[in-house]
């Protein structure tokens, strides 16, 4: 029972990390319908961003190593990185993307991956971040709030879970009940028809941009705080989160939102079951054979409607 | 009496022609492959016949990527799953079967075999050899038949999802592997332990090194020619006509009665099997490690790449480009050669610009359709140029500032896949061939031009598409 509750937490925390990434990708897709594999990189960066912006305060507060920073160094860390990351993401969209609105769906793609190879390598750049792994400083003291049973639940978890949730109820509101949201829908429906009903396309698909890639930097600031330190950003393990991210989009149902976080969360919940339960060695299977299955069985995903391609 | 003509319709029908047809390209595999391992080799140093083997197995993997994204317009982003299946495949079967038929698990090498060379006095062929040639065609049938596996649930879907499975599947035959014993076995466990685990035994995540070294600038050039022709036939065949129109418009391919699931997994399967190839012969590699990082995705986008690189559909672009993108990340840690490139690309930029020029506006609408744009050419050329040039330019300018290109080299390499596909967004070749004559009509028109032609007609045509091709 004790396990039981320690794994649903466990599931629970890494799910909602997976949804928040899943959103951007999903957004992406459901209005310019095609993988944005850059998406990944954005994590990368906003992780890195956080921890660069982190050790700065922390160097100008003069604080000892290990030491807690103050509570407000944080948020401030996550906004600094969600607004970087948006910027980057508008100027990526606006660059590489824009130009390729009509060409194949092939060829964005590409330059999808190029934009990632490009963030990658950059990143890697001795006066980038450098290609060694750093350790972040401690932004969230590390205490048991309370237990139930066995079951330990630190401050971590609950900032994680929060965080993540505060930001998909915001997601949520602003698609299903502003204006800015029904125009998203809009595009999402039908790009010409949206165009013609006088909104703004290019407009919505750079907010859309601008939101995902923020959404990004924050589950970079959450993934950067669970751990002491962060990964160098070429490093095959964001590769595995940006992908496993992708698949909760997909068994979701890719382009619709809920189904995003619903699929961030089954993924984690099944990959950290299956760790638990099954086999630990073969986390990775899940999520994928998790995917192949769900896509062969309801190819539009979980909470995907089925689309019947008409002539 | 017969014509000459008649006689060889005669002759390409008959029992005879049909070996024939079946037969010739296996004799010019052969006779290139000897050439480049016994001519070639010997005169380049070993840093050069190392690239020449890794942009040989590159044009395997693009070429075979080909069929499936370039003929059947599908979208696979497992292809290095394929690869790696079939170079574990074929390794195990080589190490662990030199265990069974040799007593060890060292390569035998004959004089056609061996990255550099096989020792004086080495004998024609050896039983290591055979043992070696059918692993590979092992490697690719096992890849094959995951072909089937993959491709036909899978291919049912339309659009993005293929892509996503066959991530899927690629990321699946990484982990998988990953979980493989990493201790390889000797002779004595081989004895030891039950016959099923023995070929199972593959290096985990450390990768399988000890793959007996046969693969030389024979063996995969020969490949190399079996893959390029049977592509062209594909291309050329009623399947392959079946694939094209699959590409064009599905919905329309159903309607005029092609049966649509079942030849986008034959492709797909086809494909699989010379990846599978390919697979075998990098396992087979000296100095070549096989690792699970080789089934990942991102082994499968260089070999996307290419195929986008070189131009959807086209077989010689693919090879092309495979061999750009694989010479091109190493060109730029030598900057002084990099920088001679300009001698090659200023006249290349002017003779593009002169037939541009030439070749004046596409005719009319019907010249666009069909193709025949006389622009293809120059436009081909312009482009090399321009890479060449701004290769060489970026190269003086990182040597005038002391700064290192080869460490920013994979940041070049990004770059310029971003601006190729959005300044050329139907790659190198477009859907053409470079044997096309289509092609070359602007050279014609250079040499012997036709006077008149191009202005007569070109009166409709002031706003036609700026992008050439059809891709």
């Amino acid at each position: 029972m004790d396990t039981l509750l320690q794994t649903l937490k466990d599931g629970l925390t890494i799910g909602s990390l997976y949804a928040l990434i899943a959103l951007g990708y999903t957004m992406v897709y459901g209005i310019l319908k095609f993988i944005n594999f850059a998406h990944s990189d954005i994590v990368v960066l906003g992780a890195w961003l956080s921890l660069v912006i982190a050790t700065a305060i922390v160097k100008a507060l003069g604080l000892e190593s290990g030491q807690t920073a103050p509570w407000w160094v944080g948020p401030f860390v996550l906004a600094c990185a969600m607004l970087a990351c948006g910027i980057i993401g508008f100027t990526i969209e606006r660059l590489a993307y824009r130009p390729l609105r009509n060409a194949p769906k092939l060829n964005v793609l590409i330059t999808a991956i190029g934009v990632s190879l490009f963030l990658q390598n950059t990143g890697q750049l001795q006066f980038m971040f450098g290609t060694r792994p750093q350790p972040i400083p401690t932004l969230l003291s590390d205490k048991v709030l309370f237990a139930i049973g066995n079951m330990q639940v630190r401050l971590l978890d609950l900032v994680v879970i929060g965080t993540a949730l505060v930001l998909m109820i915001a997601l949520e509101w602003l698609v299903f009940h502003t204006k800015l949201g029904r125009a998203m829908r809009a595009v999402s429906f039908d790009v010409r028809t949206a165009g013609l009903m006088g909104i703004n396309v290019d407009r919505v698909i750079s907010i859309t941009f601008v939101i995902g890639s923020s959404l990004a930097a924050a589950g970079g600031f959450l993934w950067a705080v669970s751990f002491t330190s962060i990964k160098q950003p070429a490093d095959t393990s964001w590769v595995l989160l940006g992908l496993k991210a992708f698949v909760a989009a997909v068994v979701g149902g890719i382009g619709n939102v809920r189904g995003a976080m619903f699929g961030g969360l089954a993924i984690g919940l099944l990959e950290v079951f299956g760790q638990q339960y099954i086999n630990p060695a073969l986390k990775d299977v899940y999520v994928f054979a998790a995917l192949i299955l769900v896509l062969l069985v309801k190819p539009g995903g979980i909470l995907g409607k089925a689309t019947v391609e008409k002539v | 009496m017969a014509s000459l003509q008649d006689r060889a319709a005669h002759f390409k029908s008959s029992p005879a022609g049909g070996v024939w047809r079946a037969l010739w390209p296996l004799a010019v595999a052969l006779i290139l492959g000897v050439v480049m391992q016994l001519l070639v080799r010997p005169n380049i140093d070993a840093y050069s016949s190392a690239q020449i083997l890794n942009i040989g197995i590159a044009i395997i993997l693009a070429v075979s990527l080909t069929i499936v994204n370039g003929f059947t317009g599908q979208f696979s982003i497992g292809h290095a799953g394929f690869l790696a299946i079939g170079g574990y495949v074929a390794g195990s079967l080589a190490f662990y079967g030199s265990f069974a038929i040799f007593g060890s698990g060292a390569a035998k090498l004959g004089i056609l075999s061996g990255l550099y060379g096989a020792p004086a006095g080495a004998p024609l062929i050896t039983g290591g050899e055979v043992l070696f040639f059918i692993s590979l065609l092992a490697g690719g049938l096992v890849a094959a038949l995951l072909g089937v596996a993959v491709g036909l649930p899978s291919l049912r879907l339309r659009g993005d999802y293929l892509a996503i499975v066959t991530l899927g599947f690629g990321e699946i035959v990484r982990v998988l592997i990953q979980q493989t014993p990493q201790v390889l076995m000797t002779k004595q466990d081989i004895a030891e332990s039950p016959a099923w685990k023995v070929p199972l035994s593959v290096g985990g995540s450390l990768g399988f090194g000890n793959v007996p070294k046969y693969t030389s600038l024979f063996w995969v050039y020969a490949a190399v020619v079996v893959t390029l022709i049977f592509a062209y036939r594909l291309k050329q065949s009623s399947t392959g006509r079946a694939l094209l129109s699959i590409r064009e418009d599905e919905i329309a391919a159903e309607a005029m009665g092609i049966r649509t699931t079942y030849y986008k997994v034959w492709g797909f399967v086809i494909a699989a099997f010379f990846a599978g190839i390919a697979g075998g012969l990098y396992a087979h590699t000296l100095g070549i490690s096989l690792s699970p990082v080789d089934a990942g995705f991102q082994k499968s986008f260089d070999i996307i790449i290419m195929v986008v690189l070189g131009g959807l559909g086209s077989i010689s672009g693919a090879a092309i480009a495979a061999a750009i993108v694989t010479y091109l990340p190493e060109l730029l840690r030598t900057p002084d050669t990099l920088q001679k490139f300009a001698i090659v690309g200023v006249p290349l930029l002017i003779a593009g610009f002169a037939m541009l020029a030439m070749a004046g506006r596409p005719d009319n609408e019907v010249d666009l359709k069909s193709g025949r744009d006389r622009r293809a050419l120059p436009r081909v050329i312009i482009t090399l140029g321009i890479v060449t040039v701004g290769l060489s330019v970026l190269a003086f300018i990182a040597k005038r500032f002391g700064i290192n290109l080869g460490e920013y080299r994979l940041i070049i390499y990004a770059l310029a896949l971003v601006i190729m596909m959005i300044t050329r967004p139907q790659g190198l070749l477009g859907v053409r061939e470079v044997w096309d004559r289509s092609l070359y009509r602007p050279l014609r028109d250079f040499f012997a031009p036709r006077i008149g032609t191009s202005s007569q007609s070109s009166t409709g045509s002031s706003a036609g598409p700026s992008a050439g091709g059809t891709a």
